[in-house]
């Protein structure tokens, strides 16, 4: 519990045992903490620790399930942004809404555009564009087109378009993820100034240091509960990530068969560079789950659709090795995702819904979509042996509800989840990418997903498995990469591969395995 | 569902619904209920209705065999490219240059008819179309402009193309009767230009319910992004569509040119295209993509052929079948909108 003499003088927000549920998943439980008037306050933890939904939660972005939020004092309950608005509490989410195509000074005054008889008053929108800029000593003129400004001067747009709303408190969910070092510095700069101002800041982020040089007090989460909050100033970054470590094992992991050291390699990826991706090689053997692991942002999406040639690739090469006379296939740089499925390497996109599935066609077209030759004839699908195939991989996979007929957008999370993987194996894959498999499904879901993947490093498939789930990773990986920045920062097997080790290369800290 | 397999798959039958892909899934979605119910019959019930109305309606000539026939003759060229226009609506595009094209190749293979033979008049103007439609679907996926735009665009380009080759006059073939002999021949009691007609609905509706092609078109117009990682090529199977569209309208033009052995570059424009669009929308084809049927746009072109007919038959003021039209066109596409919002 946080120190009441603490609260009395300079509480701004009170937050009182808030929880917040998403779709029978559990965001966020029992979170009560209160941050200073005109303090920088941060929230820090893994990827799902809930930090992001706190911030939403703040800033009025959420509506949380149980408990209460104290604005000065005061209860409150924001019915949206607008609502938290007008009581100056504003939200920069990560993807910024700015208009490029007005004016700076016109995205700053959007809605509030000083005005006569319903025209645009234009010299006073600069006059008092100016007078806001300079308050907080931004060098960023007012007339310039504001699509075409850099990531952090953006930023500063909607900073200043905060604060000329009389923004109290900024809630910044990762600011500093899409910017370049010197930028980095620059809204480091502003942040210490709008906290100066007597403006509260809290800051999300997954950059510990940024956390340590900027913040007065760090609120901790882990799987949706609050660790501690503590003074920045008696941490360090060791410190805070082993606050962040040790979760309970809530879903059980099959057994893992090592895979035999001398199986062959199955996939072998050298140099691969692709937006998002900088020289990327590592190896994948038959029967191994290699787990990639890392920061969301840190490029292992796109690691796993420049291999499947989901996006252009520049350069690199990507060889798999299929059958037993492995027999080595390059998938040409200028490929398409259906040269890499004739290669033999299937990826499960990460988001179902807009990847994945066709939600309102029927099961069985989702599931034979990749494989119709394999049910037709001159072209025509051949409704008996479409059915019978579909339903023997349906079984395979473990797939229920709703029959083949059924849409596929009536299914649950999981079993939409089983039809691309169902989709998957007819295509008789060598190597399967699996991005976030479980994201979204519920727990009985998962171990069948687990079970699934285990299933099919037995019959020798290698798979590539993603997840932003680091207990996830450590149960069903037999080796993890860690990627930070488009490269692999660390590869960690056996023994080595400990949730401190994941993190510790994730969060680029110079020590590994600390 | 349990269907027996019939030798021709007969689109026009609501009964088909089951086996085509969306009906029986939606039966079984949950909360659907009566809109859901609605939505799949659709226009069907409003269609029997309507006709029967006509039908016993006291003094009307509308059910009477003669009148029938030369409505569906009538309606041949409609329902042409509003088949091949439902593939292009499937596969999440839109085709407004069909107007365009039908005239372009109307003039081309009359033009040729005049002294050389019909056979070769007629696959040429074909052909233009089919070359037409492919420019288009190049247009609309390759250099990714919205096929809204992109075929608007064209349609200027292409009735400008056909003044070019008439100079702006009307073209006669009085003397080629060959090629009158295209649309006007009957055999049994039905002209050539309704049996085409009869077997490019069919072709479609095959294609659409049994072949790869069409689930590939069901796919790419449901989810583009996803039928791309699942290896269909999303940009040829549009492709496809907008070249099979012009290709009907090509052949839609010449059936009508040699009905009356005339052509012009100013005949189907846009109040032909906006026709064929009603007839696909109204029988509730998604202009979203990923949903339709063939005997939807069957059935969606009869309903506004025979408003139109009773209309005329019954000697009420035209002026007010403009306004009929346009309140079932916003019912058709408000329904469809408001049944996806209570579904999804």
């Amino acid at each position: 519990m946080p120190d009441n003499d603490d609260n009395l003088q300079g509480a701004h927000v009170e937050l009182r045992d808030i929880a917040k549920s998403f779709g029978g998943t559990r965001a966020l439980e029992g979170i009560s903490l209160t941050i200073g008037r005109g303090s920088v306050h941060a929230l820090v933890g893994e990827n799902g620790a809930g930090k992001s939904t706190l911030g939403k939660i703040i800033a009025g972005a959420h509506v949380p399930d149980d408990g209460q939020i104290l604005l000065a004092g005061e209860p409150v309950r924001f019915a949206s942004p607008r609502d938290a608005i007008g009581r100056g509490v504003i939200l920069i989410a990560q993807e910024l809404s700015i208009m490029g195509s007005l004016t700076v000074e016109q995205n700053v005054f959007l809605g509030v555009e000083p005005s006569q008889a319903g025209f645009q008053n234009r010299r006073e929108l600069r006059r008092k564009y100016n007078e806001l800029a300079a308050s907080v000593g931004f060098a960023l003129d007012g007339g310039a087109n504001a699509g075409s400004l850099r990531t952090a001067d953006k930023q500063k747009v909607e900073i200043l378009r905060a604060l000329c709303r009389n923004a109290q408190l900024i809630v910044m969910d990762e600011p500093t993820a899409a910017l370049s070092r010197p930028d980095v510095e620059a809204l480091h700069a502003v942040i210490r100034q709008l906290a100066r101002n007597g403006t509260t800041v809290v800051l999300v982020s997954h950059f510990l240091g940024e956390v340590l040089e900027l913040a007065d007090q760090v609120t901790i989460l882990r799987d949706g509960r609050l660790v501690q909050t503590v003074p920045a100033a008696g941490q360090s970054e060791e410190s805070l990530m082993a606050a962040m470590l040790g979760r309970s094992l809530d879903a059980a992991f099959p057994p893992k068969r090592p895979a035999a050291a001398d199986a062959r390699v199955v996939l072998e990826v050298r140099d691969l560079v692709a937006p998002g991706v900088n020289g990327v090689s590592f190896e994948l053997r038959a029967g191994e789950i290699l787990g990639l692991a890392g920061l969301v942002g840190a490029g292992r999406t796109e690691v796993a659709r420049a291999i499947y040639r989901a996006n252009r690739v520049h350069s690199g090469t990507v060889t798999v090795s299929v059958g037993k006379e492995a027999d080595n296939r390059q998938i040409d740089v200028t490929g398409s995702p259906r040269t890499a499925m004739r290669a033999g390497v299937l990826m499960i996109p990460e988001s179902r819904k807009d990847q994945g599935l066709l939600l309102g066609r029927s099961v069985r077209e989702n599931v034979s979509l990749s494989t119709l030759a394999q049910v037709s004839r001159a072209g025509m699908v051949q409704p008996g042996a479409e059915r019978r195939t579909v339903r023997d991989v349906l079984t395979r996979v473990d797939a229920r509800g709703g029959g083949q007929s059924a849409r596929a957008s009536s299914l649950s999370g999981g079993n939409q989840q089983k039809l691309l993987f169902a989709r998957s194996l007819l295509s008789d894959p060598t190597v399967l990418i699996a991005d976030e498999p479980t994201r979204g499904v519920d727990v009985g879901a998962k171990r069948a997903i687990y079970e699934l993947l285990t299933a099919l490093t037995d019959e020798g498939l290698g798979v590539l498995l993603i997840s932003s789930d680091v207990e996830e990773i450590l149960g069903l990986a037999h080796r993890v990469l860690v990627m930070r920045g488009g490269r692999v920062e660390a590869e960690l097997d056996g023994e080595d591969a400990t949730e401190a080790a994941i993190l510790g290369a994730a969060f680029g800290a110079t020590e590994r395995g600390a | 569902m349990s269907t027996p397999q019939a030798a021709t798959p007969a689109p026009e039958k609501p009964g088909n619904t089951a086996k085509s892909p969306a009906g029986p899934g939606a039966r079984s979605l949950p909360g659907a209920g009566f809109l859901g119910q609605a939505r799949q019959g659709g226009i069907i019930y409003p269609f029997i209705v309507l006709f029967i109305i006509l039908a016993i309606w006291k003094g009307s000539l509308f059910y009477d065999k003669t009148n029938l026939l030369e409505l569906l003759d009538q309606q041949s060229s409609t329902l042409i490219i509003a088949a091949a226009g439902t593939m292009v609506l499937i596969a999440g595009g839109i085709d407004l240059s069909v107007g365009a094209t039908y005239a372009l190749c109307q003039v081309i293979a009359t033009k040729m008819a005049e002294t050389g033979s019909p056979v070769v008049a007629i696959i040429v103007g074909v052909l233009v179309g089919v070359g037409v439609g492919a420019l288009n679907g190049v247009i609309a996926t390759f250099f990714r402009i919205n096929s809204l735009i992109a075929t608007l665009a064209m349609s200027f380009v292409i009735t400008g193309v056909a003044s070019l080759v008439t100079n702006g006059n009307l073209i006669i073939a009085y003397t080629a009767l060959g090629f009158a002999n295209f649309a006007r021949t009957e055999f049994l009691d039905v002209t050539t230009a309704a049996w085409t007609m009869i077997g490019v609905v069919i072709i479609v509706g095959v294609v659409l319910s049994r072949t790869i092609l069409g689930r590939y078109m069901y796919a790419a117009g449901s989810n583009a992004e996803a039928a791309r990682l699942a290896g269909v090529r999303v940009n040829w199977i549009k492709l496809a569509t907008f070249a099979i569209s012009g290709g009907a309208a090509g052949l839609a033009g010449i059936i009508d040119a040699s009905r009356v052995l005339s052509a012009s570059s100013q005949n189907g424009g846009t109040a032909l295209t906006f026709t064929v669009l009603a007839g696909i929308v109204v029988g509730g084809t998604s202009i979203l993509g990923g949903e339709g049927a063939i005997w939807r746009t069957v059935v969606g072109v009869l309903f506004i052929a025979i408003i139109g007919n009773g209309f005329t038959l019954l000697a009420w003021n035209p002026l007010y079948e403009q306004i009929t039209l346009g309140v079932i066109l916003l019912l058709a596409v408000g329904g469809d909108a408001w049944s996806r919002l209570r579904t999804d």
